[in-house]
Formats: C-alpha cells, structure tokens, sequence
C-alpha cells in the first residue's frame, strides 16, 4: 500500500514534488483514480494526488469558458455547464468512478462527438501546472484564442501526468445542443457500415457521431436491442427542426432506409457509445483503444478478432477500434499488429498488471525521436519522479 | 540599391544576435557544399537575389541572409539540416514570407531554407476526409484542390492566396471562421519533419489522437523553431449547403459587443462574428463597396450556415436579438453575391487600410470578449495620445483583435511611436486577462514584450524545450524569446 498524499492547495503539491525531487523518490500521480487500469502500472513507493485540488474558479458562459482546479469531479463541471445549456464539446466518457477534469485533460480521453469537434485537447484554452523541479507554470490563458509561446496545453494534455502535475485548466465550452436525432441503418457488416459512416460525414449536414456497433453490443442496449443485428449510427446536434431535417436528408441519401431515434433514445444510445457498454470485458480480459484511418477501422476488428477471438465496435466513423480480448501477449501482438499495418495507434486501457508491464503499452517511437522524447521528459522532470514508467518502461 | 532614407534607419531598429564571424568567413565553401547537395538553382546566393527574402509581411525589418536554399524533396531538406548541423550554421524556415510578427526574418549568418518548391498535393483521402500535402502549397491550394468534391480546408487566413500550409501549421493560423471550425492545431492530423539534426520523422497520420506525447500540437504555432516541415497532412471538411452573412450596425462599440454577448448567450455559435470600429468600416467602404453603414459606430457581419431555410431561421433568430439593441440599420444579404460583397470589405481590410497609410502595423491581441468596449475606449485614447490613427477590426466572437496603426514610414519617430503604441495595446490585452498574440506569432515582433505574459520560469521551461529539439539553438533561434535570453543560450552552445 503506497503513501497518498492529497494536498489541498497548489503550494502544497509544488512543496511535495520539490521534497520528492530532493529525495529522487518517484511519484505515482493521480486524481481520484479512475484510470489508474490504463497503459503500465507505476511503481512508486508515494501517490500524489489531485483530488482534493476542487471548485470552479471561473465560468463565463457568455465567453463560452470555465476553468476549475484538477480534482474537481467532471460531473460538478457537466452540472454547472448544464444550468446554462452548454456542455463540455469533446463528450469525455464517464468510466464509472469520480473521475477528476484534471484526470480527464491527463489523458484527452474523448467520446463520439470528437470525430466532428475536436479531442480533450483541442478545447484547453489554458493550464497551470507543476513541474518536477517543483515550480508553477502556466500555458495558454482564459481566451479563445492564444497563440503566444510554445503550446504546453496541447504537450500536456494526453501526457498521463509525466511531465508535469496539472492543477488547474481552462476549457472552452459550447452550447448545448437543443435536440439530438439519431439515424439508424441495421443489417450493415462493419465494412458497409463504415462505407455509409464516411458518406454521412462527408455529407453537408455536419454529423456529430459516427459509430457502429456488432450485433451482440446492439442486443445489449435498451434503445437498439430491437434491431437484432449489427447497425451503423449517424448522430445530429442541432436546433430541433435542422435535427427533423437533416435526419431525412441523411436517410434519403444513404439508400432511404433506416430508422430515426428520437431524442430521448438518442441521448441515451450515445451514452452507452461512449461509456464503452457495447464491450462488457470480463474481469481477466484486455482492453485496448485503436485510432486508425476511419476506413481501416473495418479491418483491425476482422483481423484482431480472427487473431485472438477479441470482439470491438467502432466510433469516430470507424476510426475509433475499441476492443477486449485475452489478456494475452499474443492477443496484445495481434492489436499492435493491426493498428500497425493500418499505420495507426493503440493504447491499452486494461488488463492485468502482468500484460502490463511486459509489452509497449502505446507505440514505441523511432529512435531519433525517442530521443527528443527522453530530452522532453528531462526538460519538464529531471529527476524522473513524475509517473516513471506510465508511458514506456524507460522514460 | 538606392533605398528610402527611412527604411535604412528602420532596418538598424531591430536588434539581432551577433552573426557567427566563422560562418560569414566560411560564406563560400558553404555555398559551394549547398551546390554540391541541390540542384543548381536550389541555390541563391547573389545579393540581389537574396532581397527578396531579406523580409517578411512585417516588412520594417529586413536583414539579407547569408544564402537561400530552396529544397525540392524532403532528403534534400535532411541533407541540408544534417550539414548545417555538423556546420552550426542557424537555419530560418521560410513558406511565403506573410508573417506578420517577423517570423521568417533571416539572419546575416543564416541559411534560409525556402519551402516553396515543395508545392504538390500528394493524396487526397474523400473517404476518410484528409489531404497530404507539401508543406510549400498555398493555404487555398488545398480547397482548390478538394472543392470540385465539395470539400474545403477549413482555416481561412485573409493571407489564403499566398501563404503556406507549412507557415500556417508553423503559426497555428486562424481565420474569420475558426469560431465554428477551429485554427490550424484542430484541422490537423499528420507531418513529416526534420529535425534540427536532419533526421526525417512521420508525426500523427490520418487517425485522430495518437498516443503518446502531442508533438503535432506542440509542432504547432512553434515558429520555425523546433523542426523543418515538409508535409502536412489536414482534414478536409464537406462545406455545407450554404452560407449567408447579414450585417448590423450599431450607435457605439458598447452595444455592439452586448449585441454579441447576447447572441452567444442565446446558443447560436454563427460560423463567423466579425466586428468592425467606425474607422475600419469607412476605409473598407471606399475600397469594396459593399455597402456598409458609413453613419455607424460599429458593425457586425455575421455569418451562418445550412439549408436555405435553416439560414432564414437562424438569421431571423439573430435579428430579432439585434432588435434588442438598438440598431442603426441591418442588412440580410439576399444573395451568394452579395454575401461575398460582404466578405469582400472585410477581407480585403489591410489593403483598404494600406490606401489611406501606406504603412501601419497590424496588432493581433486577444482579449476576454466581455472587456471589448473598455479595450476599444482605451485604444482610442491611447491613440490621441500618440497622435497616431487607429482602425479596429475583430474576432468578435473569440476575443481576437486586430488594431491597424497607421504611421508613416519615412518617419522614423511615427514609426517608433506606433511600435510603442502597439506594445501598449498588447500590454493592456494580457492586463485585461487575454494575451499577446491570437494568431501571428510572437517572431521578432513581440518576442521582448514575452515577460509581460510568462515568468522567468515559464519561459525558462519552454526554452529547454526548444533544447530538446535543437540542442545547439541552430533552428529559427532570433525569435519569440526576449532576445538577451536567447543569445546567451546559443552562444553557451558554440
Ligand atoms: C495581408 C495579410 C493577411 C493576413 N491574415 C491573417 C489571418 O487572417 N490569420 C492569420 O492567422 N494570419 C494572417 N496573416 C499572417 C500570415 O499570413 C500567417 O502567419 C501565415 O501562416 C504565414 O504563412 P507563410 O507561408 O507566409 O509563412 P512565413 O511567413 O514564411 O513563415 C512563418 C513562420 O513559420 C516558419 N515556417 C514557415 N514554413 C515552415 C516550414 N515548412 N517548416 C518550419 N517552419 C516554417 C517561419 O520560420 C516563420 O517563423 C496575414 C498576413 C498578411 C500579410
């Protein structure tokens, strides 16, 4: 059982960072933990957590911008934004916990909606952030538009906690949408259903989901079980007689067939997307998350799954692979294979701290640029104390 | 060259880090290694073929560089990094040299290396929406390329005609429609670069969020100074069923920015907001004639997007919304023409400026949208104090100011005054919670107002990591930090 220290203030975190850099004792850093399944387990004998860093310090809805302190929970953001109809625009999936906006800005982890708008990442308007030198830095800034100096938002945010210690970030914000509407195309194999995934997107009637779902993730949910087969699903966002419009339009154009979702049912099939309910891993199997081209998609979940048996969905109009399988070296190989021939990436989100620590968690990267990577990392934390391990065994 | 007498006085104003005399010593032998590397006329080394690269869109400073190469393939440009490299000879990358921040200055001791060479689209993608490019085509060369589909490249520069895609990456540039779409960091997927050291590397792809630390973000809007891009590979967007602008014109700047805050709040995000101050409206006016209010104080072009009937319901959402305030007058336009009558004002607002001065510096502040009138206000006085004209044009809905400051170049003392009237502006957008630069860069322009913004630290950490990148500061090195820091670091280097 490790050390948790969960200062309340920022000075406090600068203060236990320095005392570990004097000490070269390493840091597993975190805010409440929700993810802490995700890529290498860190060995460390000391937790530094975010989670008691809260409150929202600023929110101007008319600026369309709210910052907060990393351990504030993401629903008290969501709650706050809601009173004044607006939302966080990259739609983080909830994984079942407290998860911290910290957390969430940690690993630009993003959900359905990014594919039209944008990752994490693309809305951080602004950070302040500890370093492993123990010193307080800040990026960007509370306006929408902030080119001034090298982006730490953007090199933090998916950094895993690696570089620096984020305390506090600004977002931009949007409003909310006033109706959802949902067109649903059953009966599609993944590679068809990819084919009208790229047509509803590269049509004009700005699509803000794309995903689809095999028959047995499709059985699983309330809203779609009726369909008992594999569907694709093309979501719009807008003002509620665009949402009428645009569903017919899209429904003309790919074939005239498919059914439309209302708006309770859409909201609530989009939920189940992005909380990753089409997979229902068992306790002992994998996860991984592959982002490829959207047209690979279709291909990684065939050859993975004749590979090892694993089975996926598809989100971001088939770039997004999600998949569980064995947690298996093979199983990891066959993923990594995949995403590799596809010439994209993966990321394992679970699995046993065996799989864990044996294999490349996320691409390895080409020498001269792991170089620079190791240069980054000794630029930010020089005694190596932040999350050592999280990303690759050596850095 | 005979030169205006100005201009001479002007040059001596911008203050550079000490050329490395062995370098300029060595001036030839480097020419004659660049000749061995590319072909023939990859190569410029007479002064009068330097000129044209002695400035950029910030065209009071110029310095001749030492020479230019202009590489045609990526293993050119990693022969090039890797020789200088071995060499420590600094590099300056250059697109079309639109900077308007001096980002593309060169330096006496420095090789620019010129992307304009590399101008061929290399795929397009329709099924999964991108395009690869070099980094030497024209930011509108890629719509050109696409829109026969019924694509475009979403981030619009008013400097789309001429500037790169290399440049734009290199700036992080905006246009009047990021509001909806987004700048140039969140229209992209992939790069290749080459590194200081002339190593070629492939950043990102076609897929969204590789793992692993960011680099296209941080590649982005990094000036030149971490790496040579070669290629870029961007979304490409489907443009929608239409667009209509319409036009609102208001008593003061006061109403026009609650007019603003009022749209915003009512959850309609138009895909452009742009506001203009009486002088920018009349200078426009005479230049497009597009029929803007001249009996304003401040106006509006808005923009939206969809169906024909969704563009009637959202423009008639918004006018009712400019009802509230108390407009001079408003004007829906009717037609594809006249839409782009309007743009054509707007668009074409440094040049309209450009007739009336045939000099002024253009500002690109950010401010939070809330404190626009107090800016503004206070902008206006600090102009009567400098004695100099101002004209205001903005990003409404995103904060991002565009202050032309017009003076008169064979002036020295007007030219000094604007530069100090600018960095006032700047200084009282970072006061007012916003910051120095929304979309031009730092460059040589702001890089000694950059402590106004960061502290000693904040800067400190973000040199080390231009170290990471280009441990011999070899790279772009005379820009964005405050020149002192700078120098310092890349002499402890040699
Ligand atoms: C009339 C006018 C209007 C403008 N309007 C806008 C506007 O609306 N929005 C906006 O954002 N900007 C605007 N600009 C500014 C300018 O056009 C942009 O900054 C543009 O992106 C610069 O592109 P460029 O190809 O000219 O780059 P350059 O000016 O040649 O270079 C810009 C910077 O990028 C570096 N660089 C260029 N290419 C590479 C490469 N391949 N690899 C590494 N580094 C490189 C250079 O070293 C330099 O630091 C305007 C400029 C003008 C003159």
């Amino acid at each position: 059982m490790s050390d948790l220290l969960a200062p309340t203030d920022e000075d406090a975190i600068a203060a236990a960072i320095r005392r570990a850099g004097t000490a070269r004792e390493p840091l597993a850093v975190g805010g409440n933990g929700t993810k802490s399944a995700m890529l290498r387990p860190v060995q460390a004998a000391r937790s530094l957590s975010t989670g008691n860093l809260t409150g929202i310090t600023l929110y101007s809805p008319k600026e369309l911008i709210i910052s907060a302190r990393a351990g504030t929970p993401l629903s008290e953001i969501e709650a706050t934004l809601n009173e004044q109809g607006q939302h966080v625009i990259a739609e983080p999936p909830d994984p079942g916990g407290p998860q911290t906006i910290g957390g969430v800005v940690a690993t630009n982890l993003s959900g359905p909606r990014r594919v039209a708008w944008g990752a994490m990442r693309d809305h951080l308007l602004g950070l302040r952030a500890v370093n492993g030198h123990g010193q307080v830095i800040h990026s960007g800034g509370r306006v929408l538009k902030n080119v001034t100096g090298l982006d730490l938002c953007k090199l933090l945010a998916g950094s895993h906690g690696t570089l620096a210690v984020i305390t506090e970030v600004t977002l931009k914000v949007l409003p909310a949408p006033e109706a959802v509407g949902t067109l649903v195309l059953p009966g599609l194999d993944a590679a068809d259903g990819v084919s009208s995934l790229s047509a509803a997107l590269g049509s004009p009637y700005s699509v803000s989901a794309a995903a689809w779902l095999p028959a047995d993730a499709t059985d699983r949910i309330p809203m779609l079980s009726a369909f008992h087969g594999p569907v694709a699903l093309v979501r719009i966002e807008e003002f509620a007689p665009s949402v009428a419009y645009r569903m017919r339009k899209l429904r003309d154009e790919l074939g005239g067939r498919g059914e439309i979702l209302d708006d309770a049912a859409s909201r609530s099939v989009w939920h189940a997307i992005r909380d990753r309910e089409p997979l229902v891993p068992m306790t002992d199997e994998a996860v991984w998350r592959v982002s490829v081209r959207p047209s690979a998609g279709a291909q990684v979940l065939r050859s993975v799954g004749d590979a090892c048996g694993a089975r996926g969905y598809l989100d971001w109009g088939g770039g997004l692979v999600s998949l569980a399988g064995p947690a298996t070296a093979a199983a990891h190989e066959a993923v990594q294979m995949a995403a590799r021939d596809a010439g994209g990436s993966w990321m394992l989100m679970q699995g046993s701290e065996t799989l864990r620590v044996a294999v490349d968690v996320i691409p390895p990267e080409p020498e001269p640029l792991a170089r620079i990577t190791q240069r980054v990392k000794a630029a930010f934390d020089p005694h190596g104390i932040l999350n050592p391990g999280r990303l690759y065994a050596s850095l | 060259m005979p030169r205006p007498a100005g201009e001479i006085i002007l040059t001596n104003m911008i203050n550079q880090p000490e050329p490395k005399a062995e370098i300029l010593a060595r001036r030839d032998t480097i020419v004659a290694a660049f000749r061995g590397m590319l072909p023939p006329e990859a190569v410029i080394a007479e002064p009068i073929r330097l000129r044209p690269y002695e400035t950029d869109g910030l065209s009071a400073y110029r310095q001749p560089p030492l020479a230019v190469v202009l590489p045609e393939t990526t293993e050119q440009v990693a022969a090039v990094m890797r020789y200088c490299h071995a060499e420590g000879i600094r590099v300056v990358p250059r697109g079309a040299g639109t900077s308007l921040s001096g980002g593309a200055l060169p330096m006496a001791d420095a090789v620019v290396v010129g992307l304009m060479k590399m101008n061929r689209i290399l795929d397009i993608d329709y099924a999964d929406r991108c395009a690869t490019v070099q980094a030497g085509v024209t930011n509108i060369g890629i719509t050109d390329a696409v829109q026969g589909r019924g694509f475009f490249y979403a981030p619009d520069p008013s400097s789309q005609l001429a500037c790169m895609i290399g440049g734009n990456v290199n700036m992080n540039s905006g246009g009047a429609h990021c509001l909806k779409y987004g700048v140039t960091a969140n229209n992209l997927l992939g790069l290749k670069i080459v590194t200081a050291e002339g190593d070629v590397l492939n950043i990102g792809g076609r897929h969204l969020d590789a793992a692993g630390y960011d680099w296209l973000g941080l590649l982005t809007g990094s000036e030149g100074q971490l790496a040579v891009i070669t290629e870029v590979t961007v979304r490409i967007l489907r443009s929608p069923e239409g667009a209509r602008a319409m036009l609102a014109a208001f008593r003061s700047n006061e109403i026009a920015g609650a007019c603003v805050d009022s749209i915003i709040s009512s959850g309609i995000i138009p895909v452009a907001l742009e506001f203009m101050d009486r002088p920018a409206i009349h200078a426009c006016e005479d230049f497009a004639h597009a029929g803007y209010p001249l009996d304003a104080e401040a106006m509006l072009i808005i923009e939206v997007e969809g169906s024909s009937e969704e563009q009637d319901a959202l423009l008639a959402r918004i006018r009712a919304i400019c009802e509230q305030h108390d407009p001079i007058s408003m004007k829906v336009s009717q037609s594809a023409e006249e839409s782009l009558a309007i743009w054509k004002g707007r668009k074409g607002a440094f040049g309209a400026i450009g007739r009336i001065s045939p000099d002024y510096l253009c500002m690109d502040g950010v401010i939070p949208t809330s404190r626009l009138p107090e800016v503004l206000r206070r902008i206006g006085e600090m102009g009567d104090v400098y004695g100099l004209k101002v004209a205001n044009i903005f990003h409404a809905g995103d904060g991002n100011l565009h202050p032309l400051i017009m003076f008169d170049a064979n002036d020295p003392e007007s030219f000094r005054k604007a530069e100090q009237f600018g960095a006032d502006i700047l200084k009282l957008c970072v006061e007012m919670g916003g910051c120095l630069t929304g979309e031009h860069g730092v460059g040589v322009e702001k890089r000694d107002l950059m402590p106004v913004q960061f502290k000693a630290e904040e800067l400190e950490q973000q040199r080390r990591i231009k170290t990471a990148f280009d441990p011999d500061w070899l790279l772009n090195p005379n820009k964005v930090f405050p020149l002192a820091a700078s120098s310092e670091r890349s002499a402890r280097t040699h």
